[in-house]
């Protein structure tokens, strides 16, 4: 077999994530309902061949609910991340066309989100909500686009000093269709990638905040709520309540950073010599 | 001289008025709450019981019928007065429950800034040099797992490993049950902020190793570093010369820029140590829709946070030749 | 007397990414061969691009990682490998670069030339080295970016005679100098020829080029069109190779005749004369051949099937 370049190394590994996690979402969508069945005739048992991450006190398949909690994280990860890409999106624009006043506002409200820890405000921003699911996809898409929309708005900044727009502007064609024809092509690469790496935040601060009990119910099998509980258990030796989900988490996070990266490296110009 | 001075100012200027946006946005983040905060601090049952005196009363005191803009302007008139209200919760005057929850986290907060910023530049710097190679392999590996690992959960790694099944820590409570907490000594309070340190320090420094090496590979690559071979320098001198001064002024942005990191990973940590600092008073006061407390810790979080980027921007220009010789001639 | 320096044949190319998911080489400098000998200034002269930097970062053996080069250089007639290079750099053999980018913004001039050595002989020998191209001693205390561009130019100069070298590399080391300004500076790379030295002068800068140097070599798309004596061009009937004559004519004081269309970029031209679309007189047999070889003409070298047909009308 000839060997892969890098770069086909690369898109190999994206596809296998991207698989994984697919996978991953699939199977916990079907495993929800064994997810959430209790049976006292098979409570607290350690690992075996049947369960392989135990069962909590109520006789939960720990397997069950990791992959249940863990296919909710990755569609709110989902839906987070595109939110606030969006966003970041739509903002960034703003900020660098939209002249110097709403560069001001954007900048201010960036400012002030970087200056409030993320956790905090993931936290103020549920609350307002009245915590729960809407809470917690509120309080992270509403808190993690303020990098990518630096980002954006400096090529934006950049793009409309590139003699092409300049010539277009100079021509008469509306604003509007030098946005859309122009400047969004030049984005797309940066928005992919920003896209994808805003994954792996918003999933671990999705956990993070449902964990301190700010974000889903603990009726819900989500990972934080699985951590949380599991915390109840550690002093008494229940070591793989806490362990086996956090690993499965670990991996999925990482997937998507793998993910991101790949699709960075992909896309940047400056990568064809390595 | 007056040019820094002035910069100084227009920063400070800046920095009021982030602050008061970020207690505007706060304020009204907790009054558009559709929590009622009788309902889960005092419970149904125990409203069902009272006398609607009673009732109006707790009312009063959680500040439910004042309408939030006259509220927010009055609680602004009294923080202008250095008076940030009384924690509804505890019922002891924020600033006080602040200071004294500060004083416990600060070593904590500490500890984990120092270690991460100096253990982080460090392995950037080796991971930088030996670029491609196992070092580099290593640092980022590690880095990549740990940027994706959630603070708590490697709290509860720690936390099952040492404390539950080697017992070298003590499992909660920084404070040992039945004593005063002003009696704790502080080496009692070191030993219990052992493990929360330890895992801010293991979280932080993945975020800086990885922004240090990227900017020393940079600097490896540069055209001064190309002329230093040439003129043959050896590799190790030029790490040492070239790489540490040029890697030493984005370093202080990170390191100050890591504050923000550090403080929400505490909250997260302490909570799953029981560690009465200030991230665990912020999640009681969010859980109990304690107002003025929330209100009054956000608002100094971001202070620290603010002043921790104004340091940064001082210090950069007192180090920076660039701009401390070319402000002083212009 | 013994060649300086030697370079036989060497190709140098990088590995790159095309299309996406395709790698392929990109050969940036194919087949050179030049000779330095002491007390001789030899230029290399190409348009932006041609890859000459590379050379000389190919001499010293500070190639980036992606790239590959063949061929044989001989230092005082043994071969310079990675390891001699290594103990030469900046004692035998030295480098001036293009300008202020190749110094340290955070260090001082002082410091950084002395290479972190404190002893006063080390100090003293950089002070003189200095002083020779007019820098007082307040010039150690300043940072780059304090430097004017030519008092840049002079500090690298100067960092590369305090060693007293055998061979100097200079790589571009007058643009955006006056021109009375890179007059001086050339002045200062033909003095220290005639101190010894050999001199290997890269530049994009033909009529400059020849106001100090002996032999000229000419460099397009990465390949050696010709390879002459300064005095060759005196008379433009001596010269060997079409562009060698465009490049000549194209020179203010010569005419001011630009060259239509433009060089090829590295890569895209792999068989037969790379100059055939802009030539006047290319023949079929100019594009039909796999290589044009580089054979010798009246004391030079030239890369050209047809170096005295007539010029035909394109």
């Amino acid at each position: 077999m000839k060997r892969l370049n890098r770069r086909q190394g690369m898109v190999l590994l994206l596809v296998c994530a991207a698989v994984l996690l697919a996978a991953v979402t699939v199977a916990g969508i079907l495993l929800e309902p064994r997810a959430m069945q209790a049976d006292f005739s098979r409570t607290n048992r350690t690992p075996c061949a049947e369960y392989p991450f135990g069962t909590d006190w109520m006789g939960r398949d720990m397997l069950a609910r990791t992959l249940a909690g863990l296919s909710l994280s990755i569609r709110i990860g989902l839906l987070t991340a595109a939110a606030s890409a969006l966003i970041a999106l739509v903002l960034g624009i703003a900020a660098a066309t939209l002249g110097r006043k709403a560069d001001a506002a954007v900048s201010y409200c960036i400012d002030m989100i970087m200056g409030i820890p993320h956790i905090l405000l993931v936290m103020l921003i549920s609350i307002a909500c009245g915590r729960g699911f809407t809470g917690v996809v509120a309080g992270v898409a509403l808190s993690h686009w303020t990098s990518l929309a630096r980002v954006i708005r400096g090529e934006v900044m950049q793009l409309r000093q590139a003699p092409y727009i300049l010539v277009a502007r100079k021509l008469g064609v509306p604003q509007g269709k030098i946005i859309r024809k122009h400047l969004l092509p030049h984005l797309l690469p940066q928005f992919l990638t920003g896209l994808i790496l805003l994954f792996p935040h918003a999933i671990l601060h999705e956990a993070s905040v449902t964990f301190l009990g700010f974000g889903l119910p603990s009726e819900q099998p989500a990972i934080g709520v699985i951590l949380s509980e599991s915390m109840q258990y550690l002093t008494t030796g229940r070591w793989w309540l806490a362990l086996f989900p956090g690993l499965m988490l670990i991996l999925v996070v990482v997937l998507f950073a793998v993910s991101g990266e790949q699709v960075r490296r992909l896309l940047d110009p400056a990568s064809v010599h390595e | 001289m007056k040019h820094r001075l002035q910069f100084a100012a227009k920063k400070l200027l800046r920095m009021a008025l982030l602050l008061l946006g970020v207690s505007i946005v706060t304020f009204a983040l907790m009054a558009a709450s559709p929590l009622d905060p009788l309902q889960t601090n005092v419970g149904q049952v125990a409203l069902g019981s009272m006398s609607e005196e009673q009732v109006a009363q707790l009312k009063a005191y959680w500040g439910v019928d004042t309408p939030p803009a006259e509220r927010y302007l009055g609680w602004l008139g009294s923080v202008l007065h250095g008076d940030f209200g009384v924690s509804l919760l505890y019922r002891q005057p924020v600033l006080q429950i602040i200071a004294a929850r500060l004083q416990s986290s600060l070593w904590l907060l500490l500890a984990a800034w120092v270690i991460s910023g100096v253990l982080g530049t460090a392995l950037g710097v080796v991971a930088g040099y030996w670029r491609g190679r196992w070092p580099d392999k290593l640092v980022r590996g590690y880095c990549f797992v740990i940027s994706s690992t959630p603070a708590f959960w490697l709290a509860l790694l720690l936390l099952m490993v040492f404390s539950v099944w080697l017992g070298w820590f003590p499992i909660g409570l920084s404070v040992p049950i039945g004593m005063d907490a002003a009696s704790v000594g502080i080496a009692d309070r070191l030993y219990h902020a052992v493990l929360p340190a330890l895992t801010l320090s293991i979280t932080g420094v993945a975020n800086i190793a990885l922004h240090t090496r990227e900017k020393m590979v940079d600097v490896l690559e540069s055209d001064y570093v190309l002329f230093a071979r040439a003129r043959g320098e050896s590799g190790l001198a030029i790490a040492l010369r070239h790489g540490l001064r040029n890697v030493a002024l984005p370093a202080i942005t990170l390191q100050f820029g890591s504050i923000s990191e550090i403080i929400g990973g505490s909250v997260l940590v302490e909570q799953v140590f029981s560690y009465p600092g200030l991230g665990q008073a912020a999640v009681t006061a969010g859980l109990g829709s304690d107002l003025p407390l929330l209100l009054g810790i956000t608002l100094i979080t971001s202070a620290i946070v603010f002043g921790g980027n104004l340091v940064a921007d001082l210090l950069y220009g007192a180090v920076d030749p660039r701009i401390r010789r070319g402000a002083a001639r212009g | 007397m013994e060649p300086v320096l030697q370079i036989k044949g060497i190709s140098i190319s990088f590995t790159q990414y095309s299309g996406g998911l395709q790698q392929r080489t990109l050969p940036v400098i194919r087949d050179l061969s030049l000779t330095v000998r002491p007390g001789q200034v030899v230029a290399v002269v190409g348009a932006s691009g041609s890859g000459k930097s590379l050379l000389a970062h190919g001499i010293l053996r500070l190639l980036p990682y992606n790239s590959r080069m063949e061929g044989e250089i001989l230092y005082e007639g043994a071969p310079l490998t990675a390891k001699r290079a290594a103990k030469l750099r900046g004692k035998e053999i030295a480098l001036v670069p293009q300008g202020v980018t190749y110094l340290d913004p955070l260090m001082k001039v002082g410091a950084q030339l002395c290479r972190g050595r404190r002893d006063e002989q080390t100090k003293a020998r950089y002070r003189a080295a200095l002083q020779r191209y007019g820098l007082g001693p307040e010039t150690e205390d300043l940072y780059p970016f304090e430097l004017s561009g030519g008092m840049a130019r002079r500090v690298l100069i100067a960092s590369a005679v305090a060693e007293q070298p055998r061979l100097i590399i200079a790589d571009e080391p007058t643009p955006g100098l006056d021109a009375r300004a890179a007059a001086r500076i050339l002045g200062h790379f033909k003095e220290l020829a005639e101190e010894g030295a050999g001199v290997l002068l890269i530049t994009h800068d033909l009529e400059l080029a020849l106001t100090i140097a002996d032999r000229v070599t000419v460099f397009y798309a990465g390949e050696t069109m010709e390879e002459a004596a300064a005095a060759d061009f005196r008379d433009p009937a001596r010269l060997r190779h079409p562009f060698t004559r465009a490049l000549w004519n194209a020179a203010p004081g010569n005419g001011f005749r630009p060259l239509a269309g433009s060089q090829p970029y590295p890569g895209t031209v792999t068989k037969g004369c790379p100059f055939a679309a802009q030539c006047g007189r290319c023949r079929a047999d100019c594009t039909a051949m796999e290589t044009i070889p580089l054979r010798p003409l009246r004391g030079g070298m030239v890369r050209c099937l047809h170096p005295d047909a007539k010029e035909e009308e394109t």
